[in-house]
Parts: structure tokens; sequence; C-alpha cells
């Protein structure tokens, strides 16, 4: 046996996760689970008007009601918040503003649940109603009133251009140019457990917030900003959250108020969101309109896309900047795509703000490309999936927006989803009402760039062995049900030869663990698995170094595994991994080692390049099957096939659970899952409000909806992941809405260019169909959108740099001119 | 308000418990009796999350009152394992992928309960039925019906 190349031990075995025992006894303690001695409750009074200006609040009679123990407002926070340090809009309680309906306005401590909504009611709000923005064309259409004085202009927040190579000219030498038009609904995270946070200020006189959140760091950068505290003396702990999906990532408000309510009484103050506070906190995904320009070959290669889309904001920045990007910044590491354009604006609307939600604004975009590729692959009479197949990415390859694609299994997950689901036989050739459609996808494997900016490492692990055998690692990074803690520990296990259930987990705590950016971006597996590969080895070597004195062999002769340590030419000469362990720690003191990881320097280096760059990119590929009832519309999808590029299966249980898990996610997405506003009538207000903020009216799927899905794990290791594992949280969610959509066509012959796809408009689509127009049903139209003039670079193959160009008026394509 | 004292059966010990009389039995059962192990989600009965047994049969706390509980046996899933020793249907739900997050994991490990003690050799679409009252966001349901199904041959003895 080798040192270097032994079996793996743990990796890719099927096993229980390390947190799995609590979870199953109901052990674990999720935020609102937590009690304290002398805690308060806490809840928020929120606003009944979308746009309003705050005239009065008057805070008296519920000052006085029994039980109350202290009433905040928005002149308790002058200081505002955000997630993003270019979006700094929230204020924890609104000062002057309210801008939707739910947007919090006071806060009220009292000694139960009870007593605190009993004094909600008697905060007298005067407030000044204002003009509401409800879409995107309204926001492009009314510039005043301004929902943010600040933003790009009126109420557009955010609005880019960016285009690589020459688009017009390659769609005008294009054998075929294709113009569609999509939509893609809103819709929210719907997490099981509902967010809630315990504030306390600690016997050491410091503030410790336990609080269900996915990014335990910033929210400490930013109660340090608001509170106005050293953020030494702030600890946040992430409890483990009962989901998340990108709803957990922001600060929020109710955060910051029981913080603040904690360190004005110094008493415990807890706040568990009702669920239809939930719906208000929102920050899901962003309605975006869409407008795709793409050229093809008659062959089928793409030739350039000109992409433009319009996001509905909602009425805060959350983690907009971004995610406006990421409607563009994707679309080309799936398919070799010559030159490409894409064009993003966002708006703020009076409606609860949008943010991250798994896919983080690519499942729009990808939806629109993979719909579009369908109706190309008809109309050059080519099979779908080939022509996919013929233009996948290659591997360490440059998009012409110059993002570095590592690894790419996806030619293997297309074979993959066609053989298995007998793709051949079906596509086309099953009977009316029936079909299969195929998409593809692909997705980071974490942000190549903080929030904020910085130059410090995105994530840290720290190991800490004595000789009594255990080995504890800590990391900042949270776990939301994903499995993050299971990955942490496999890593550790795989390097030092013993088993996950040796591995306490300490994570997600600002007090004690290093540093990791949190939970998004599906950053975890990649970056903090690199770090603790790094403590790890680290540690390994030490243990290695001492174990082979008495073993008498040269250190790189020592093997880890099974929970023993000994000599690679000799298995039987060796020690238990304990006695190891005492033998380090006799020789170098105690041990304990840390790990580190910064992703790679991206080869972009325009202004906006560092959206996009990631370390990794994962693949996937997915068949659905659909059964369409013609009578009715109904929709039923009784199988879906999916295979995903997942680099290196750690756990295959947990990978799979992902996969199945992204799956179900898309399939919500794809038929039913809508976050939707109405306006009461005239005499009710008029107010824009939401149409179904519960879990019983916002549709979701049950267990009997959902089909089996057929997973195929492809493994394709990245040099950049630990071992060559990649993400499995959120990319195989992407290629769903599409696969159903395009099966959808294939069952019906009917183009429903927008999501969620509803019975109501097969059956309008079938009804066109029948009177011999169009059979589609989707957006008719693309706005005018003022956006800006184009940031220009050339693709790596036309000569380009990396940088942008900046040539004389007249000739905008011709390489930067040396100064 | 009234507080009202009340005597019922919680996984198998007798309570005597004094509770304002507006409060849910998942109410009672979280902040009067400790047992944080049962879930809220929504607390207007709509996913499950805090499904227990009354008499044996799955309710939602959420929506039953408290008072309606006097001299009942109620069983939570903190009174499934015996001592260390997991339920069967624990432990599969731990080894299966059946719980991610675990917030709905409660929920479904009562309502399951329920369902093979009524038929202990259900089929898939049977699980998927007695389960669909239960929502969870993370599994896609596939593997909560695979830990199910195993349970059950568990506790039938025929497990391969």
């Amino acid at each position: 046996m080798s040192a270097e190349n032994k079996p793996f031990n743990v990796i890719g075995k099927a096993r229980r996760r390390v947190d799995g025992r609590a979870k199953a006894l109901g052990q674990l303690r999720f935020a609102d689970d937590l009690v304290l001695p002398r805690m308060l409750h806490c809840k928020m009074l929120r606003s009944s008007l979308p746009h309003a200006v705050i005239e009065s609040i008057d805070v008296s009679r519920a000052e006085k009601h029994p039980g109350v123990r202290l009433v905040l407002t928005g002149k308790d926070f002058p200081i505002p918040f955000g997630i993003m340090p270019v979006s700094l809009d929230e204020y924890a309680l609104a000062p002057e503003r309210v801008r939707y309906v739910g947007d919090p306005v006071a806060a009220v401590v009292a000694g139960d649940e009870q007593g605190a909504n009993e004094a909600l009611d008697l905060i007298d709000v005067k407030y000044r109603p204002l003009a509401t923005i409800a879409t995107p064309e309204e926001a492009l259409a009314q510039p005043e009133p301004r929902i943010h004085d600040y933003g790009e202009q009126g109420n557009i927040h955010r609005n880019l251009a960016y285009e690589f190579g020459d688009v017009d000219e390659a769609l005008a030498k294009s054998d075929h140019v294709f113009e569609d038009t999509f939509f893609f609904q809103g819709n929210t995270h719907l997490a099981m457990e509902q967010q809630a946070a315990l504030a306390t200020v600690e016997g050491d006189g410091k503030l410790l917030l336990s609080t269900s959140t996915q990014n335990p760091h910033y929210l400490h950068r930013q109660l340090a900003r608001v509170l106005q505290m050293p953020a030494s003396h702030i600890r946040v702990i992430a409890t483990p959250n009962g989901g998340g999906f990108g709803g957990k990532c922001d600060p929020a408000n109710h955060e910051i108020v029981v913080a603040k309510a904690a360190l004005l009484l110094g008493r415990p103050v807890k706040i568990c969101l009702t669920r239809e506070e939930v719906f208000y906190q929102h920050r899901g995904r962003h309605p975006v309109l869409m407008k795709l320009r793409t050229g093809v070959s008659k062959d089928g290669k793409l030739t350039a896309m000109h992409l433009q889309t319009l996001l509905d904001g909602g009425g805060y920045g959350s983690h907009g900047p971004a995610s406006t990007f990421y409607t563009g910044v994707l679309t080309p590491v799936t398919y070799e795509l010559p030159r490409f354009k894409f064009e993003a604006c966002r708006t703020f609307t009076n409606k609860p703000p949008c943010g991250p939600k798994r896919g983080h604004g690519t499942p729009q975009p990808r939806f629109g490309q993979e719909v579009q590729l369908d109706k190309i692959a008809e109309k050059l009479g080519l099979d779908p999936a080939d022509m996919r197949l013929n233009m996948v990415t290659k591997r360490d390859s440059l998009t012409a927006s110059w993002l570095r694609i590592g690894s790419t299994g996806l030619a293997e997950c297309i074979r993959a989803v066609v053989e298995r689901s007998g793709w051949k036989h079906k596509h086309r050739k099953l009977p009316l009402g029936r079909g299969v459609g195929i998409a593809c996808s692909a997705y980071m494997c974490g942000a190549g760039v903080s929030i904020y900016w910085n130059k410090m490492p995105h994530t840290g692990v720290q190991l800490l062995l004595d000789r009594s055998g255990q080995v504890t690692v800590y990391c900042g990074a949270t776990e939301l049900g994903q499995g993050s803690d299971d990955v942490l520990a496999t890593i550790v296990a795989e390097v030092l030869g013993i088993d996950t259930g040796l591995v306490r987990c300490v994570t997600g705590d600002t007090g004690i663990t290093p540093i990791d950016l949190g939970s998004y971006s599906s950053r975890v597996t990649v970056m903090m698995g690199n770090a603790a590969l790094q403590a790890a080895g680290r540690v390994r070597e030490s243990i290695a170094a001492a174990a082979s004195e008495s073993l008498g062999i040269a250190p790189d002769r020592v093997v880890f595994a099974q929970g023993r340590v000994f000599a690679a030419e000799d298995p039987d000469k060796g020690m238990s991994f304990t006695e190891a362990i005492a033998l380090a720690e006799a020789k170098f003191g105690t041990l304990s080692t840390v790990g580190s990881y910064s992703p790679p320097r991206a080869p972009g280096r325009y202004k906006g390049a560092g959206v996009g760059p990631s370390p990794a990119y994962s693949f996937s590929a997915c068949v659905v099957q659909t059964e369409v009832d013609p009578e009715t519309g109904w929709i039923t999808v009784p199988k879906i096939w999916i295979a995903h590029d997942i680099g290196r299966t750690l756990n295959p249980v947990l990978a799979r659970g992902q996969v199945i898990g992204g799956v179900y996610m898309g399939l919500g997405e794809a038929l039913m899952e809508e976050q939707v506003f109405r306006r009461l009538p005239p005499k009710l207000s008029g107010a824009l409000v939401h149409r179904i903020p519960s879990l019983l009216e916002y549709k979701s799927l049950t267990a009997l909806d959902m089909p089996e899905v057929d997973v195929t794990l492809i493994e394709e290791p990245d040099a950049n992941g630990p071992f060559g594992a990649k993400e499995a949280g959120q990319g195989p969610l992407l290629p769903v809405m599409p696969a159903v959509a395009n099966a959808i066509y294939d069952a019906v012959g009917v183009r429903i260019d927008e999501v969620p796809i509803t019975p109501d408009k097969v059956l309008r689509a079938l009804e066109l169909k029948a009177q011999g127009k169009n059979p589609r049903v989707g957006p008719e139209s693309f706005p005018s959108v003022p956006y800006p003039a184009p940031i220009r670079v050339l693709p790596p193959w036309e000569g380009g740099d990396g940088d942008e160009i900046k040539s004389p008026a007249g000739e905008p394509w011709r390489r930067k001119v040396a100064a | 308000m009234n507080a009202v004292r009340m005597k019922l059966r919680v996984n198998g010990e007798a309570q005597e418990i004094l509770f304002h009389s507006y409060k849910t039995l998942l109410e009672v059962l979280r902040e009067e009796l400790n047992l944080t192990g049962t879930k809220h989600g929504c607390e207007l009965g709509e996913c499950g999350a805090c499904a227990v047994l009354v008499d044996g049969e799955p309710v939602l706390s959420c929506l039953t009152l408290a008072l309606e509980c006097d001299g009942r046996s109620i069983e939570t899933v903190e009174g499934l394992a015996q001592g260390t020793q997991l339920h069967p249907l624990q432990a599969a739900f731990a080894d299966c992928g059946g719980s991610q997050c675990g917030y709905c994991t409660p929920g479904m490990l009562m309502t399951a309960k329920a369902l093979l003690e009524a038929e202990p050799d259900p089929s898939r679409e049977r699980i998927r039925e007695a389960i669909s009252g239960n929502l969870c966001r993370c599994t896609g349901y596939q593997q909560i019906v695979d830990a199910i199904e195993r349970a059950a041959a568990d506790m039938r003895g025929t497990r391969a």
C-alpha cells in the first residue's frame, strides 16, 4: 500500500451524517428551541401600506400595556444596514418611510408573546400614502416617487451591460437568429423553520445573538455597524438552520431588534417570526423578464447571444447588485458561445425584497436559454440532446467572458440521462399527451470574491487533537441541512484515516470558530473543504513525524487508515490513532493546526469581472417526463432523470439527497410556486399585498406530487476541489424548470414560455393551437430599458487580454490602444 | 387569563400541568413541558411539522387546544427511542438521508409511526399518501420514503 494513494476510508462511502442522530431524536436545538432564564419575547409591527411616509408613531398606549418592557421604533436605529456594502438601505425599524406591506416599523418586548402581540395593536402609526410602484414596468415608467434616493436613476437600482465581442456582427452573419422572451415568476424559499433569534448579554458583558442565519460573519459585521459596538464585543451563533435555501443570508431586521433590546434591558430577548412574516422577510427569487437573441449556424452551433433581463427587486437592495449580475454571468458556462452580450436592470418596487434563492439569479436565464435551445433544435431538425452534446464547453477552457472552466462532466451527464431515460425511444415518439424534455445547467462552487472587499481568506478551519483521541474541528461555516458539518468531518476523517464519528464539529460561532464567509453560493464544500484539507494535512504531518520515529520508518511511509497509523510496507507494524496522537503531543506539545482558503485569481480584469468566477463549476443534465391532460391542462410528472457532475462524491447519501432536493424545489418552481401580489379593494386601502402568505396557499409539492428521481452522480474531479469535490446544493435545481417546459411541448405541442407552468396556461395554449394560432403562452414583448453603454471586452480567442477595451469612437472593437 | 390544571400522559409518563387555557397542545408541549422536539412550521395546520400522536392517532398539535387532551396519552418524538437505542424509524431516517435540516423530521417520524402501527408493510405509494400532510423542503421526500420503507422492513424483521 502506498502512503500517498491509499484507498479512501470514508469518501464515497454511504453513511449516516454526523448530525443525523440528533436530528432523528428531535434533539437538535434550533433557534426557537432555545430558552434562557428571564427571557422576554419580541414582536414586530409591520406596515399595512406598500409605500408611505411615516408621519408619526405614538407608542404611549403600548408602553402602558401590562407586561410590556420596551417599545422600539425607527428612531432607535439611526444607522442603516444591508448585506452588500453598495446597498446599505435598510433600517431595523423604518424611520420615516415604509416600502412594502410587511416592512417593520416598531417592536414590542414583553413578558410573553401574547402580551407583545396585544401591545402591537396599541401602537398608532400615521402614514401618508405614496404612489405604489407595483412592477418593473411601472418602475421604469415612473421615476417618481423614488422608492430609494440612491441607485442608478429613478426607480432603477442597478443597471449594467457587458459585451464580449461584437454580437451584432456575429448575429448578422449567423444562419439563423432566434428571438424569444421569457418570464420567470418570483417564488420564495419556504424553509420549514421560521426565522428565530435569541439575544442576550452574557456574563462577560458581551452581546450574544443565537439565530437561524446562513451567514453569521456578515451578520456579525452588520450588528457591529448598526449597534455601534466593537465586533469583538459581539458573538453570533448560527443555530442549526431548519432549511435556508438563501432565505437566511441577509442580516434581518428582527435580529438587530432583539440584539438592541437585550442590550437595553439586560435580559434575554427572543423573537420567532410567524409564517406570514417569513413571506414578508422573503429575499427570494427575483421575478425576471428576459429577452434572448441567439445566433446559430445551420449545424446547430451557437454563434452569439444577446441576453436582456429585467428584475423586479422589491423594496430594498438585499443581494440585488449581485443578483443582477447573476442573471447573465453564468450563461456562457454550459455551451461554447463565441460572443456574448448581456444587459441587466434591477428595479425597486413596493414588494418584499427579493434576494438570493437556490441558484441565485441564474435559474431565470437558464430557463430561457434551455427552452430556446429546444426551439432551435426543433427548427433545425436536430435532436436536442445531440445538439447540446455537440457544443458543451471544454475542460480548462475560458468563456467569452473570461470565466475559467475547470473540470466538466456535462457531456457525461447528458449521455447518462439520455441513456437512463430511454430518450431516443421517447422524444417525439410518445403518444399525444405524453412527452419528455431535456435541459442542462452549470453552477459555481463558491463566489470568487467576498461580499465586502478584503484580502483575507474566505474561510478558516482549526483543528484540535489531544491524547484522548478526540478530534475537534472548528469552522465558521453553517449547517443548513445541506450537510456542511458532514463535509467538514469527512475531509478531516479521510486525511487522518479515522471514522467521521470521531470528529466533533464546532461550527458557525463567531466567538470561537475561524471566519468562514457563510453558507451561500455553494461555496462550502470547495472552500471550507480546502481549508480543512490544509489543517488536517498539517496535523497529519506532525503525527506522522512522531509515529515514524517510533516505527523506525520515514515519515512519508506512514499510513493513516481505519483508525490506525502504520507502516506502508508492513501494515501490522503500527499503532492506534490515539497512541499516535499521544506520541505527537509528547514530541510537539498541544496539537492544533489551522488551514485557510482563498479562491484563485480570475483571469478577467474588466470592472465587474469579480462576479461569476469560481474555483470550479458543477454541471447537470435532466430529463423530465410529463403527462398532460389535453382536456384540463393538468400536468403530471411521473419520472425525472438527473445526472450531476459533482467532481467527487464525499457521502453518496447526502449527495443524492441534495440532488433530489434540488430537483424537488425546481419542480415546484416549474409547476406551482409563486410569490404573487394583489391589490386590496379601494375601500380597504387599495394596498398591494401578498396574495398568499401562508404555507397552505403558497403551493409546494407534497410527497404525493413528487415523482421518483433517478440520480446519476458523475465524478469529474476538479483540481480546485477537496479530493476533487464540487457542489451539489444548487446546481441540480437549475435544469428542471426548462426540462419540464420542453417536456410539455413534446407532450402536447404548446410552448409555455414562463414559470410556473400551470394547467390554465397549458389550456390557454391548447385553445390557441386549436384555433390555428401560435400555441404559446408567455410574455408578448420586452419593454424598452435604458441600459447603459456596454463595457466591451474582447473574448480570449479574439486577442483580448481580459480587460475592457477603450477604443476610439466608430471603431468599437479594436483592441485597447497602447498608451 | 385563566390558568387551568390538567392531567395527561406524555410519552408514557403521567404529567400534571398548569397552563393558560388558550394554549395549543404544541405550545404546552414546547413551553410548559420543554419538549422542543415537536416543531412549529406555520401554526395553522398547513405543514405537519407539529404532528404528534394523541391516543395513537396523528394530530396537528398546533390546531389542538391543550384543553382537549385532558386525560389523554400523547406521544412525541422524545418518546420514540428506548434509552439510547434509536427507534427503527429514527435509525432509518438518519441512515437513509430522511433528515436533511431535520426540522420536519419529528412530525414525519410520528406520522410514519402511526402508519406502520396500522400497516406494517405499506407500499411506497401508501407511504407517500400517509406523509402527504407533512411538508419537507429539503429532501424531495424520496429518501424519507426510503427510510420508512426500510424501517418497516426492520420492524417486520425482514430486511435483507
